[in-house]
């Protein structure tokens, strides 16, 4: 459908062209075609405008971790539901992990998403596929076939490669399609059946800990077999000061590691779990909203990772956006699911760290649009930028718009999120895929 | 709005020995008395009816002390003021005539706790009740048997009831709560 | 202050100043860390009175009658829930006991819906006992009846901590300034944590003694974080029990040494076993208290547990006391 798109008066922002400017912006039959000085736009018929006057307008976010949780879990999440997240939380693409039932190891199931992602989906889905058959950690997947099929790469996130030899032998084969090796990095007989940061917290609750050495250990491994094999490797969702020393390290010494952090290791600490925030009662929360995987850490190790991002340790931030049923979470902190619903609140809550002068806007867009779209490579075009020429996934956000988070408001099936009642600074207004508007804010 | 003194310490003193002699008479003497004071202010005026009763008789009444929280009808009530104070009865009540002792009789409810407990330590021959004040305004049938003064008021009025051993003076006084007084 | 002569028999209590409180303020009890002095010293004079009752031959009084109190035990216990039941029971409330290893919860029911349907039931008040820390946070939110926390995993058991510091006030006649060793399984115990908060609250000094892989590793921090500076670690139990005033071992499970923490139960014999050539290591005066069920042999030789310095049998007594306290307290304050 020929259409025809002008974003006008907005603060364009594109960390890939290193432009920080007000301009309008032309969208045609769904690619940017030109970028200009406002009121200047070269004349376009059937032409649709939207004013971005005080918004700021970048590249769509790109989401390297996400869980859709179909086929199989269908009660969580699906692809319909968790893109139309997606597209609230303002990312254009997301690639979603092999944690299906079945898991994404065979064409079939590939197939199948990539299907239902054209049909229902109203964002980009780029799947990644199981680096072992049912993530078992036995026998490595037919790679090859998956390459062929449009994975960005491999991995069994929700579980380690717990054998160094099977790792080895995955980042290999994989190196021969120059697609990276995902990594979740956890020693689980370390971690050993944790519910949370093994710390002063843990030791206050009773709760048995993960101690911060169970993702270390993993994260040095896979950078010394990475090493080892030259392969491309990328670590999941790192969470210590460790991690990031590792990761710095590695990459000090040339080796093809990347890295991507979660918004909410970058915001909150292991004591949101004991407060219900805006506190609820006069006692302990024990709040299931705030139990991740890896856990939520400490006040270091926050500071350790901010820098990780801003000396490029960390190249990206995903949201390892993980739905779940309130059957899964309101229960028992030990018997509760591991996961925070992250899609969208994502934006609002890392630009916490932009308004306390953490992190500064361009850096943050780009850990969301180019950087990520470096990982995933020129598959799939030119993702995580404005160049003309490009597909136009375009976010459109007011970074001083005042609101409060309701998970009932949430698109995703999964309300669980540690978020719940707080106010954030910073909303997406549009989220717009190949030219069409896919999500528009009308509240005002 | 002022108190009213309605008892000063010597009427309170003449109402207490007058109050001794007629349980003398009425129990022909002091043998197998055991003298009960409601917590609070029910204990001190027990001691002085048995510190009376042994300057007429020559003869130590027991004196105990009873807390009712436990035994109370309403249980809410206790939000306000949860703390139980000593249950402390010296002699088994078992065939003795038990005088109960308190400062104000008032709705009765009290006395009816009162009497659930005393049977719950034991089976006394009988029990009687001994008040300095009584104000009316009963909701059980429960009477008294010896009473300091009669003062009947208003349910907006509250009685007060001073004693050295609690209070520092002795004296009785009517307050009136109402609201649209100053 | 009066100080009384150490002696192992009951001495009359120092006088404390009278609990200056107004209306009881916690509509649950899940641990100690949120009550104030004031607050333990008013569940003591309570449960004085509950004492007394305890001593006359009919053992009850009306003041909870035609309340329903709910005992929901997930882990099994003989002392705990029998003495719940029997403090109800000499308030004449009435009693419900349900064994979640045999009902519906054993067949999947959450415990928000078991909770809900023993709500539904008219329970006023629920006393549970759950295998998961954080258990009775959860429930709370979800129940408008009022809960006391038997135990929930490894974090609280407020009850027994209470009937703990009364013991010790009741033999001792104070309780600030106190030392007292607690020795044993500390990572694992709700009884060690729910007496770090009520002891520090009473002003006596705690010092936790375990072998270190029976240590939480965030301990030191823990006590940095919550401004504990009464509250010390130590791996060597003659240090811990060095001058103690009060000496607590706790029970050991033999899972313990099944999982790895420990090489074998008889090196934790040699090196922690409360012995009477180490008790004599504390004060003379010094008392034996043990949250039970006791490992005989184990954490404790016989001698100690059955010694003239061993109160153990009394904390039990005592524990039907405390409880009846909680429950008047509890129940009384529900239509507030």
């Amino acid at each position: 459908m020929a259409h025809n798109l002008l974003i006008s008066g907005g603060r364009i922002l594109d960390p890939s062209q290193r432009l920080d400017k007000v301009a309008d912006l032309l969208i045609t039959d769904s690619k940017i075609t030109w970028i200009g000085d406002k009121g200047t736009a070269p004349h376009k018929p059937d032409l649709t405008t939207i004013d971005a006057t005080g918004l700021i307008v970048c590249p769509g976010f790109i989401d390297l971790h996400c869980h859709l949780r179909e086929p199989g879990f269908e009660d969580k999440e699906t692809i319909a539901t968790g893109t139309k997240a997606a597209a609230k939380g303002g990312f254009t693409t997301v690639c979603c992990m092999p944690n299906t039932n079945p898991p994404l190891d065979n064409q079939a199931s590939v197939d199948y998403v990539k299907k239902t992602a054209e049909t229902e989906g109203v964002v980009r889905v780029l799947p990644i596929g199981c680096i072992t058959k049912a993530r078992q950690g036995k026998e490595l997947t037919e790679m090859s076939e998956l390459a062929n099929l449009g994975v960005i790469g491999f991995s069994d996130d929700g579980e380690p490669v717990t054998s160094s030899r099977i790792m080895s032998l995955a980042m290999d084969y994989s190196r021969a399609l120059g697609l990276p090796i995902i990594d979740h990095c956890e020693d689980k007989e370390l971690s050993d059946g944790g519910f949370m940061n093994d710390g002063w917290v843990s030791a206050r609750l009773g709760l048995k800990g993960i101690p911060k050495a169970a993702e270390e250990i993993m994260v040095a491994r896979d950078i010394a077999l990475a090493q080892l094999t030259g392969a491309r490797l990328h670590i999941t969702h790192v969470s210590t000061e460790g991690s990031v020393e590792l990761v710095r390290h590695a990459k000090e010494r040339g080796i093809a590691v990347t890295a991507e952090v979660t918004p909410h290791h970058l915001t909150l600490t292991e004591e949101r779990i004991m407060d219900s925030q805006p506190k609820k009662h006069n006692q302990l929360a024990y709040d299931t909203n705030a139990k991740v995987n890896p856990p939520l850490r400490t006040k270091e190790d926050i500071a350790a990772l901010i820098k990780g991002l801003k000396d490029g340790t960390i190249d990206a931030i995903a949201t390892d956006h993980a739905p779940h049923t309130s059957v899964d979470k309101m229960c028992e902190f030990g018997l509760a699911a591991f996961g925070i619903s992250g899609l969208e609140t994502a934006f609002a809550c890392l630009m916490t760290l932009v308004h306390c002068g953490e992190l500064d806007l361009m850096t943050l867009i780009s850990k969301l649009t180019c950087e990520p779209a470096k990982i995933i490579g020129t598959k799939y075009g030119g993702l995580g930028t404005l160049k003309p020429g490009c597909c136009a996934d375009i976010t459109i956000f007011d970074p001083s718009k005042e609101w409060v988070v309701d998970s009932h408001d949430f698109a995703s099936k999964g309300k669980n999120t540690p978020f719940d009642g707080y106010q954030f600074t910073g909303k997406v207004m549009a989220t717009i895929v190949a030219g069409e508007i896919v999500y528009r804010d009308n509240s005002k | 709005m002022p108190e009213r003194i309605l008892m000063s310490p010597e009427d309170m003193q003449r109402a207490l020995v007058r109050v001794a002699h007629e349980i003398l008479e009425r129990n022909k003497g002091a043998q197998d008395i055991v003298l009960v004071g409601m917590q609070t202010r029910g204990v001190p005026l027990a001691e002085r009816l048995a510190t009376t009763i042994q300057g007429l008789e020559g003869f130590a009444v027991p004196v105990g002390s009873l807390d009712i929280s436990l035994y109370r009808d309403d249980i809410s009530s206790l939000a306000l003021k949860p703390i139980i104070h000593r249950t402390d009865v010296p002699v088994d009540v078992t065939n003795k005539q038990v005088v109960l002792v308190d400062d104000v009789f008032y709705t009765g409810r009290s006395i009816r706790a009162a009497m659930d407990a005393l049977i719950d330590l034991g089976r006394p021959q009988s029990i009687q009740l001994a008040v300095l004040v009584d104000r009316g305004h009963r909701e059980l049938p429960i009477r008294a048997d010896y009473v300091g003064k009669n003062i009947p008021t208003s349910r907006n009025e509250e009685i007060k009831v001073y004693v050295k051993e609690v209070d520092s003076e002795d004296k009785v006084t009517l307050l009136s709560s109402d609201k649209e007084n100053d | 202050m009066k100080t009384t002569e150490p002696s192992s028999s009951v001495t009359t209590p120092e006088a404390f100043p009278p609990p200056s409180i107004g209306a009881w303020q916690h509509r649950h009890i899940l641990d100690l860390d949120d009550f104030t002095r004031e607050e333990i010293e008013l569940v003591f004079e309570i449960a004085d009175a509950m004492a007394e009752i305890l001593t006359r031959e009919v053992k009850k009084v009306p003041t909870l009658r035609g309340k329903t109190v709910v005992t929901l035990f997930y882990e099994p216990s003989t002392r705990t829930r029998a003495s719940f039941e029997l403090a109800a029971k000499n308030l004449s409330a009435d009693t419900v006991s349900l064994d979640a290893s045999k009902s519906s919860i054993a067949k999947g029911e959450s415990l928000v819906d078991s909770l809900r349907t023993i709500q539904a039931l008219g329970a006023d008040v629920i006393v549970m006992r759950h295998l998961q820390s954080g258990a009775p946070y959860v429930a709370t939110q979800y129940i408008d009846c009022s809960m006391i926390n038997a135990g929930d995993g490894w974090h609280a058991h407020p009850s027994q901590a209470l009937l703990d510091l009364y013991t010790i006030r009741r033999h001792l006649g104070k309780l600030g300034g106190l030392k007292a060793a607690i020795i044993g399984d500390i990572m694992h115990s709700r009884v060690a944590r729910s007496n770090v908060w009520g002891m520090t609250i009473m002003g006596v000094k705690v010092v936790l003694c375990a072998p270190p892989t029976l240590l939480p590793r965030g301990l030191n921090s823990f006590i940095t974080n919550c401004k504990l500076p009464n509250v010390s670690i130590e791996t060597s139990v003659e240090s811990a029990l060095e001058k103690a005033d009060v000496v607590m071992p706790l029970r050991l499970q033999i899972e313990r040494q099944q999982s790895g923490l420990l090489p074998t139960l008889r090196e934790y014999v040699q090196l922690y076993q409360l012995t009477e050539e180490r008790l004599s290591l504390a004060k003379p005066h010094a008392l034996v208290l043990h949250p039970g069920p006791m490992n005989e042999g184990i954490e404790i030789s016989p001698e100690v547990a059955h010694g003239a310095q061993s109160v153990i049998e009394e904390q039990v007594t005592n524990g039907v006391a405390i409880r009846m306290a909680l429950l008047y307290l509890i129940a009384g304050g529900k239509n507030k």
